[in-house]
């Protein structure tokens, strides 16, 4: 589009404004990480690895960690499984009900967090079932459910469905042709989706805090620290590798996808 | 000369995988079935079953004696919540934040999501994608956290400031108005891009042959083709503000919706259970507009 010069222009300082604004804060945590006074206050006092040093030795912190890494994992494969499910029956059949379920889904993850924690725990609560490591898997799994589905049906969707036919046309059974034309036309759209759905669920805190019932995964022990005047230079380091691990599998998924939100196929 | 293989190919033998799969595809209905069971008990049992059990929670009361839950039928929770003047406050005041928020995401959001879509080159485009996204979930308790060291008294702000005579505004509104539309930001960006990148270059071509210039162009064809993306992002810039709170926890000591629910759970559940049916249905009545502004298809 021919947009003026000076349009151009001030498009390219908005972004670059843009830019700032969202890399500056989190440039902060990851020099505040190195500061040596341990302290808010700015400009740093000087370099240190002692935070660092004590982060790693920190055996709540290597727990918290380890236990957010599981869950996510296990978040991760349920929402997988669910999600290329609901995208193969809504993306390749059409039925009564089927826009209910794309909103169902989307009604996961829109509605706030405080909403889907309380009526989740609620349940879990009537129902005698225990809050911890298996009530908070249920719980991402849920929300995440989206993240696949939104990737695999827009696969489904830019996909054409002769191919399907031609594969059944050539004498392949149902089986044969998930197996050699479906499946694999979907295998990086769920990839994609999965690794958002585990940065997603490595990240979330407060559907978990509901259904935590004592268990810390990294977010709670991060929340928790905020507290403990000793522990604050410690967020700083996790905060580090709590970036770093919920960028890396959306650095990826990207690669996978060019995926908005795990969309677009 | 060619000969040219005309023996038939083996038949098959009809081993049960074959036969179950002969059968499946005569029987389209028992296909969807198996496919759709589990996600769909899924969805329907553990979610919205859920949500219907908060739903009955909020018709019960709390014995204000033993804390225990009567399961009786009543109307006292959303008569409390209907005629306190603070809960009402409290509802305004979050609505009225998540609005702003909102309105602030997009006037961040769009300059950049243009930029990337119709002015920046292939490879800045790529690279500006992935700067955009790869902070979405970077951490939400960290980026908040991140306000906390920028706006806490000697904190960069004030450093920043300082020479002008000025400080920052401290922990407060601001504050968390600040936070949110930070944290959310991405959420806004990333819709619109895709939804301007949807749109095709003839159409623009099209509006300049008709004598469009770029202003006009602009808010002529580009502006209401994008709305639906807008719909899109606002969706969580509004829904994530509604019932957050964390960030009111740790950059203010304002109360907002979340806030209340979080300090009735343990005390009074079925009140907490009332409040929440608020911003569920806020959000069910977004979601309703959305859905008819073509939002749904722009995620």
């Amino acid at each position: 589009m021919q947009a003026g010069r000076l349009g151009r222009i001030a498009l390219r300082v908005a972004t670059g404004l843009v830019l700032a604004f969202i890399y500056i804060p989190l440039s902060l945590v990851i020099i505040y990480a190195f500061n040596e006074s341990g302290t808010s206050a700015w400009p740093p006092s000087g370099f240190t690895m002692r935070w660092v040093g004590e982060a790693l030795g920190n055996s709540g912190l290597q727990q918290a960690f380890l236990t957010s890494v599981v869950i996510a994992l296990g978040a991760t494969v349920v929402a997988m499984f669910l999600g290329a499910l609901a995208s193969l029956a809504v993306g390749r059949y059409s039925f009564f009900g089927r826009e209910s379920i794309s909103f169902v889904i989307i009604l996961a993850i829109a509605l706030p967090g405080v909403v889907t924690g309380m009526a989740l725990s609620t349940t879990f609560a009537s129902l005698g079932l225990p809050l911890g490591f298996f009530a908070i898997v249920v719980a991402h799994a849920t929300f995440c459910i989206v993240l696949v589905y939104n990737n695999a049906i827009a696969r489904l969707r830019r996909v054409s469905r002769s191919y399907e036919e031609a594969s059944a046309d050539l004498g392949a059974d149902a089986f044969q042709t998930f197996r050699h034309v479906t499946f694999p036309t979907l295998r990086s759209a769920l990839i994609a989706g999965g690794l958002l759905a585990f940065a997603l669920s490595f990240d979330e805190v407060i559907v978990t805090i509901f259904m935590a019932g004592g268990v810390k995964t990294l977010p709670i022990w991060i929340f928790q620290s905020f507290r403990l005047a000793n522990q604050v230079p410690l967020v700083n380091v996790a905060g580090l590798a709590a970036i770093l691990l919920s960028v890396i599998p959306v650095y990826l998924a990207t690669r996978l996808s060019g995926g908005v939100i795990g969309s677009r196929g | 000369m060619t000969t040219i293989s005309t023996t038939p190919a083996p038949a098959p033998t009809p081993s049960i995988r074959r036969r179950v799969a002969a059968w499946l595809h005569g029987h389209r209905h028992v296909r969807l079935g198996l496919i759709l069971a589990l996600p769909l008990t899924w969805l329907v049992v553990v979610y919205l079953g859920s949500l219907f059990v908060l739903f009955l929670n909020a018709f019960w009361t709390t014995d204000p004696f033993t804390s225990l839950v009567v399961r009786e039928f009543t109307l006292d929770n959303f008569v409390d919540l209907f005629t306190t003047e603070v809960y009402r406050a409290v509802t305004f005041r979050t609505v009225g934040m998540a609005a702003l928020v909102t309105a602030t995401c997009f006037v961040f959001a769009y300059p950049i999501a243009f930029y990337m879509a119709k002015v920046a080159s292939p490879r800045t485009r790529g690279i500006l994608a992935v700067a955009v996204l790869m902070p979405l979930w970077a951490s939400y308790l960290i980026k908040a956290y991140a306000w906390r060291l920028i706006l806490s008294d000697n904190g960069v702000l004030d450093w920043a400031l300082a020479p002008f005579g000025l400080s920052g505004p401290g922990f407060g509104e601001v504050a968390v108005w600040l936070t949110f539309t930070y944290l959310w930001l991405p959420f806004m960006i990333l819709p619109i891009y895709a939804g301007l990148e949807r749109i095709p270059a003839s159409l623009l071509e099209a509006s300049a042959d008709l004598g469009g210039r770029g202003w006009m162009t602009f808010r002529r064809v580009i502006l209401p083709m994008s709305i639906p993306a807008v719909v899109a992002g606002s969706i969580f810039t509004f829904s994530l503000t509604l019932g957050d709170y964390i960030v009111p926890g740790l950059l203010s000591t304002t109360q907002f919706i979340g806030n209340v629910i979080v300090i009735n759970v343990a005390q009074d559940l079925p009140f907490a259970a009332a409040f929440s049916l608020v911003p569920l249905a806020i959000i069910l009545v977004y979601l309703f507009f959305a859905r008819r502004l073509g939002a749904f298809e722009s995620f």
